[in-house]
């Protein structure tokens, strides 16, 4: 349908510019010499067979692991190591494969635990909540009502998070992630063990996110046919490298991509 | 008078122009829309739709859920003199496509991208739909298609405009809009609702400000409603009784109307607002009932004992407190208990702590689910009416409710029972007709202003209407006791289906001696009733051949039997024979419709040998039936059906009872 017209999207300059980056735990290489960059509101895959090193390639984005070699530029800003609180404060934000939520709370708090960073009174005035800190709770919580209105969560706003269905989990945390109005997201496997009809709630999500708010979104996915329906691009890991990159439809004929996920007959 | 809501609505806002008028759960907040700021809203919506080209008579769809905005968007139509047709958000765009062809509808608001993309592709087949106007911009911000546009660009389009225009002295709003809104008047035609007719197209029901204006009137004389009550609004607003309640009877009484957060947060939202006014299908008490039972099943020791112990009060002394007859003062003192402890909580957890007036209709409620609510002391009672003669037509009053009646005619209408048992209604609220169809209307509407409703009833002693069918399936026994008495099978097998244990039943008996049924049981229940009396069974044609389960059906209806026979009009339909069938009626088998109701036809053919044997007399009956698995392939499903005979209450002893009282 032309007249639903979804290329309007406009694909920035890179913003995240991953070089030569190399991981080694001991004699074992997670990951050797990978490149890749990120333009600008795009949704970019990584994606590659079990143990091919995309969630190490993640936490080396966000400041969990320290590469041995290579270097990341974020923004014009080279860095040969990032630290987690500084990629944070940065605008980028993440979720995690296995769910990192605080089971007891709701999901209200889960989603205030987000704007953490962006509170600014100091904790005596939070803990008496009085003063600049009453007003600053409001704002906070008038911008976290919003995200649960975008991810439609509204029946669960006072659930505590362990209560929810696991897809459900998958949203808040997701919500978590936006309360920190990130520049760049980092969605490990946010499709991992849901059924088809969560994930096609959870794929119109992402791309809302990426439309409305112009968030670029890095993705690790297993389910190929979400990343090829989703992704502007797609970098394929195996064994730590990279076998692959370039658009979907590139990437699906790739042979060295094919072997690796159906096996090459020898 | 000459009222139309557009002039209700400036009334208000001339009135009580700060009181609540609609609110709306937005961010976790109710979020208030005063008269006068609603009035406003409506202006520049008004002015925005004008300079959009809406014409006076014009048509135009309103498509989403209850949100103030839609609402203001329809009363700015007919402040204009246009038609708002509000059509089911959930219908798909194929079925779209008829009203909006049908109508001339060229200008649609709509709430979302969902609502927005079906009318793109209405649009393919049908190009005059030329203007479309969404409410949420979520996802539609790349979407190009002429003539579509937000809302919001609408409206700042109508403030520019009325900024040009001289100001009323008398109520501040634009001379021109006064204008407008006293151009129409009540004769005209205020809206429309197609009825999603069984068979062939929708039809479109025509309505006057006057109709709908007028039963509103008639529901709020009726049960005293103020302007201080609360409702909820949740229901879709192309369903003419969502209309009346929270449009027509809104801008009559000027409540407040409260709009849901989204759709699964109704609950939660009921809880909050607490409406003093509520109505809602059988469905959704059922839904109600069935959670709170869930809830309970789960609950701790004390809890569980308590509920029981309690509700076993409030079933005996409940009831007859609503009905306003007196109690003991030792039930009474129970009865206060109970309520402190379990009805009150129940009442306030299920968000009807302030129901004054709850209303259910449209189909026929089971009388344990009717019970329960008011044994806990919720007002609920039922109604009679449809989309033709707007809403009201009988109306139980507070104390003289029952499961089995729809209540008495209200204000100005009449009631006549034709010979073929059909309801026959006069009323102001009665449709002009059916859009460009008068064929339809002339077989709906006679020359005498008697609207037939093809549905069967009568009138009992106490002036409380009963139902008992649709006219069509309405037959007459033939030969026996019972020569020429009605027989109703709807009737029959929805009081056999309110027994727990029985999901489905097929009664004959339309030119027959004697009315005789199969009945399915409720696998489920009758598998739970047998594991409690360590009754042993193979799967599910065994259960359903078991002796005891003929006897529990048996006891079923049997007490059918009982209540058939106090009705001197359905006294013949009682059952005289029957048997259990060895498999579920199945909509795949072509047994039951998509909606699950009973192809009697279909299954008298099917089944043509078991009728046959329960009709001669005959102890046992093999059958061999065809049945489709769920993966498409059919095997066939043998058994040896044990029938069965059943009660029945003799005329003479009836009669003679009768006759005494």
């Amino acid at each position: 349908m032309s007249d639903r017209g979804t290329s309007g999207k406009k694909i920035g300059d890179v913003i995240l510019d991953v070089q030569n980056i190399s991981l080694r735990f001991g004699g074992v290489k997670a990951l050797t010499d990978i490149s890749f960059d990120v333009r600008e509101h795009e949704v970019r895959a990584i994606i590659g067979p079990n143990g091919a090193g995309k969630s190490s390639m993640l936490n080396c984005i966000n400041g969990v692991y320290t590469p041995s070699e290579g270097s990341i530029t974020f923004r014009g800003q080279q860095f040969d190591h990032m630290n987690s609180r500084q990629v944070a404060e940065m605008g980028v934000a993440r979720t995690f494969q296995n769910l990192a939520l605080f089971k007891g709370m709701s999901v209200l708090d889960n989603l205030m635990t987000g704007r953490n960073l962006k509170i600014k009174s100091n904790l005596l005035l939070q803990a008496l909540r009085w003063g600049p800190a009453e007003r600053e709770e409001i704002q906070q919580r008038e911008f976290v009502e919003r995200i649960i209105d975008f991810l439609e969560i509204q029946a669960h706003r006072k659930t505590p998070v362990g209560q929810l269905p696991y897809g459900l989990q998958k949203r808040v945390d997701l919500g978590r992630a936006l309360a920190m109005e990130p520049q760049v997201l980092l969605l490990d496997e946010p499709m991992a063990g849901m059924n088809v009809e969560e994930k096609q709630d959870m794929c119109r999500f992402i791309l809302d996110v990426n439309d409305e708010f112009g968030t670029t979104i890095v993705l690790i996915e297993h389910d190929m046919g979400v990343v090829m329906d989703i992704s502007d691009r797609v970098v394929v890991l195996d064994y730590g490298k990279k076998i692959g990159d370039g658009p979907p439809h590139e990437v699906r004929n790739n042979p060295e991509v094919i072997s690796a996920y159906l096996g090459a007959s020898h | 008078m000459n009222l139309t809501f557009p002039r209700l609505l400036l009334q208000h806002a001339a009135t009580r122009p700060q009181a609540d008028a609609l609110r709306e759960k937005e961010y976790g907040i109710w979020q208030n829309h005063s008269w006068a700021g609603l009035t406003a809203l409506t202006e520049q919506l008004a002015a925005g739709l004008h300079l959009a080209g809406l014409q006076r008579g014009e048509h135009f769809v309103v498509i989403g859920a209850n949100r103030p905005r839609l609402y203001a968007v329809m009363l700015a139509g007919q402040s204009l003199g246009a038609v708002p047709i509000a059509l089911y958000q959930d219908a798909v765009a194929a079925e779209m496509v008829f009203p909006i062809q049908n109508a001339g509808v060229r200008l649609a608001v709509v709430e979302d991208q969902e609502q927005v993309d079906k009318m793109l592709e209405v649009r393919e087949s049908y190009p005059e739909l030329g203007r479309l106007y969404f409410d949420d911009p979520r996802g539609l911000r790349h979407y190009n298609a002429s003539g579509l546009s937000d809302l919001n660009a609408l409206l700042s389009e109508g403030q520019t405009f009325l900024a040009t225009q001289a100001k009323d002295a008398r109520n501040g709003y634009s001379v021109w809009f006064n204008q407008q809104i006293e151009q129409a008047q009540s004769e005209d035609v205020a809206a429309l609702f197609f009825t999603s007719g069984t068979t062939g197209n929708p039809k479109g029901v025509v309505h006057t400000h006057r109709s709908l204006i007028d039963r509103a009137q008639a529901g709020q004389e009726f049960d005293r409603l103020t302007e201080k009550e609360e409702v909820l609004a949740y229901m879709p607003l192309a369903w003419i009784g969502q209309n009346i309640f929270s449009y027509a009877q809104w801008l009559v009484c000027g409540y407040v109307v409260n709009c849901p957060e989204s759709a699964s947060t109704v609950a939660i939202d009921l809880r909050e607002v607490g409406p003093t006014y509520y109505f809602a299908p059988p469905r959704i008490f059922e839904a109600l009932l069935t959670s709170v039972m869930i809830r309970m099943e789960d609950a701790g020791w004390l809890k569980r004992t308590l509920f029981k112990r309690f509700m076993a009060v409030a079933q005996r002394v409940g009831p007859a407190r609503m009905q306003g007859s007196t109690v003991s003062l030792s039930d009474r003192l129970l009865y206060a208990l109970g309520d402190l402890f379990v009805y009150g909580p129940l009442r306030n957890n299920l968000g009807f702590s302030r129901v004054r007036v709850a209303y259910t209709a449209g189909e026929a409620i089971g009388p344990d689910l009717f019970r329960f609510f008011r044994a806990i002391g919720v007002n609920l009672k039922q109604l009679y009416g449809s989309t033709e003669t707007a809403v009201f037509v009988c109306l139980q009053a507070d104390h003289q409710v029952s499961a089995d009646t729809v209540g008495v005619p209200c204000r100005g209408v009449d009631i006549k029972i034709a010979d073929n048992g059909e309801i026959l209604v006069r009323s102001p609220g009665l449709l002009q007709g059916y859009y460009k169809n008068p064929e339809a209307t002339a077989e709906v509407l006679d020359a005498d202003g008697w609207y037939h409703t093809s549905d069967a009833g009568f009138l009992d002693q106490q002036g409380q209407l009963k139902i008992i069918d649709r006219v069509k399936d309405v037959g007459r026994l033939k030969g026996g006791v019972y020569d020429g008495a009605m027989f109703a099978p709807k009737y029959v097998e929805n009081k056999l289906k309110f027994f727990p244990f029985i999901k489905e039943v097929v009664a004959y008996g339309d030119q027959r001696e004697q009315v005789c049924c199969f009945l399915n049981i409720d696998f489920d229940a009758v598998g739970n009733w047998a594991e409690r009396r360590n009754l042993s069974y193979t799967g599910y044609t065994d259960l359903a051949q078991k002796p005891e389960v003929y006897e529990l059906m048996r006891d079923c209806v049997n007490q059918v039997n009982q209540d058939l026979s106090a009705d001197h009009l359905l006294a013949g339909s009682q059952v005289s024979r029957f048997l259990v069938l060895h498999k579920e009626l199945d909509a795949d088998d072509g047994e039951l419709t998509r909606t699950n109701k009973v192809r009697r036809g279909f299954i008298a053919d099917k089944y043509r040998v078991l009728v046959d044997a329960l009709y001669e007399g005959r102890a046992e009956q093999y059958i061999e039936t065809q049945v489709k698995f769920e993966d498409g392939r059919s095997g066939s499903v043998s058994a040896t059906l044990q029938l069965a005979d059943a009660t029945v209450v003799k005329k003479g002893r009836h009669e003679a009872h009768r006759e005494a009282a």
